[in-house]
């Protein structure tokens, strides 16, 4: 049987990178050595644990890509279009900052568990606009867990994730639980 | 573009359909949630899910594009006819966003919106606050996914 790293918390990878070249680099996941052999199962989460990921640069030209293909609309497209809307000035899709916290905790911890994805979302906030040249960092609180009612293979954990700025603003606030195995089904969570 | 005034409470909007083929799902999973039953056929088929199927984020992500040209429709509607459209947008966020089934390479999602409660914003007298069930059904007419959004909304008149 293999050991039991009775991680705190989830591990922090270092995920700075620069948000231009090599963003959308098909592949740059395929091979990781983590997916096949997760580290981390449900037992290893504990309620508490805060964790900071990142920082990654958001760049202008990432925001107008993801806008052109999932929210094409004046305000995440064209700087002086925005600047005529509430938002003020181009800032991403809310979509885009829901997506690129999914990348982040993908590569802060999630490629390294038995992750079986997510039922849903409890909330999410849009609280302040993300604008072009944001170093983002992810914060990511683990408010809870419990173990599944009709599988006693997995459990759900609660987490609340928020993209926070350069100067510890939240933009984006999550509140979301993730399904993951249990090391040892039906035991104790 | 409706203005706030304009908008009822269940008043329904068809947004259109997307079909989610292998290459996209592999796309969008690449880039923003790249999970092994997402980008990979072999693994996916390994996985709960059995098959390869969109992160959950693509599947929301689309009826932001549906909904985005929905708007964007509605505008060159308005101009045409020589009137300002109303201001949409941007949204406050959503809740309780359910991924009730997976969505497989192939499978075509029918997205909705359906208006659930519109009020006045107490902080910007020049809008109304919409709040809207999003929903995507695929086509065995299952639900695939739900959230509840609230956007702001321009008022043809400011409220008090």
């Amino acid at each position: 049987m293999r050991g039991r790293p009775r991680a705190s918390k989830p591990p922090a990878r270092n995920t700075a990178r620069n948000g231009g070249e090599g963003l959308y680099a098909a592949g740059r996941f395929a091979n990781d050595s983590g997916m096949s052999e997760p580290k981390l199962y449900f037992e290893d989460f504990e309620p508490g644990a805060v964790t900071v990921y990142g920082p990654r640069l958001v760049t202008r030209e990432e925001i107008i890509a993801f806008a052109a293909e999932f929210d094409p609309q004046p305000m995440h497209l064209d700087e002086a279009a925005a600047s005529a809307t509430l938002l003020g000035g181009l800032a991403a899709s809310g979509w885009h900052a829901c997506a690129l916290t999914m990348r982040m905790i993908c590569e802060g911890f999630v490629l390294d568990a038995a992750s079986m994805g997510s039922p849903g979302v409890d909330e999410v906030r849009w609280l302040k606009p993300l604008r072009p040249g944001t170093q983002v960092r992810l914060r990511a609180t683990v408010l809870d867990k419990r173990a599944s009612n009709s599988r006693p293979d997995r459990g759900f954990v609660s987490y609340l994730f928020e993209m926070i700025d350069e100067s510890d603003a939240v933009l984006t606030a999550m509140k979301t639980p993730l399904m993951v195995l249990r090391r040892v089904p039906g035991s104790a969570p | 573009m409706k203005f706030f005034e304009d908008i009822q409470v269940g008043d329904v909007t068809e947004l259109g359909r997307h079909t989610f083929t292998a290459e996209d799902i592999k796309s969008f999973a690449h880039r923003f949630d790249p999970q092994r039953f997402h980008i990979d056929e072999e693994e996916a088929a390994r996985s709960h899910f059995g098959a390869l199927c969109a992160s959950g984020w693509h599947t929301a992500s689309m009826w932001m594009r549906l909904a985005a040209d929905q708007r964007r429709g509605e505008i060159e509607g308005v101009r045409l006819r020589g009137q300002g459209p109303a201001q949409w947008g941007p949204a406050l966020g959503f809740r309780e966003l359910k991924w009730l089934k997976p969505v497989y390479a192939g499978d075509t999602i029918a997205y909705r919106a359906e208006v659930l409660e519109a009020r006045a914003s107490q902080s910007r007298p020049e809008f109304g606050l919409v709040v809207s069930l999003a929903t995507g059904d695929n086509q065995k007419g299952e639900r695939v996914i739900s959230f509840v959004s609230t956007i702001f909304v321009q008022r043809r008149v400011a409220g008090p």
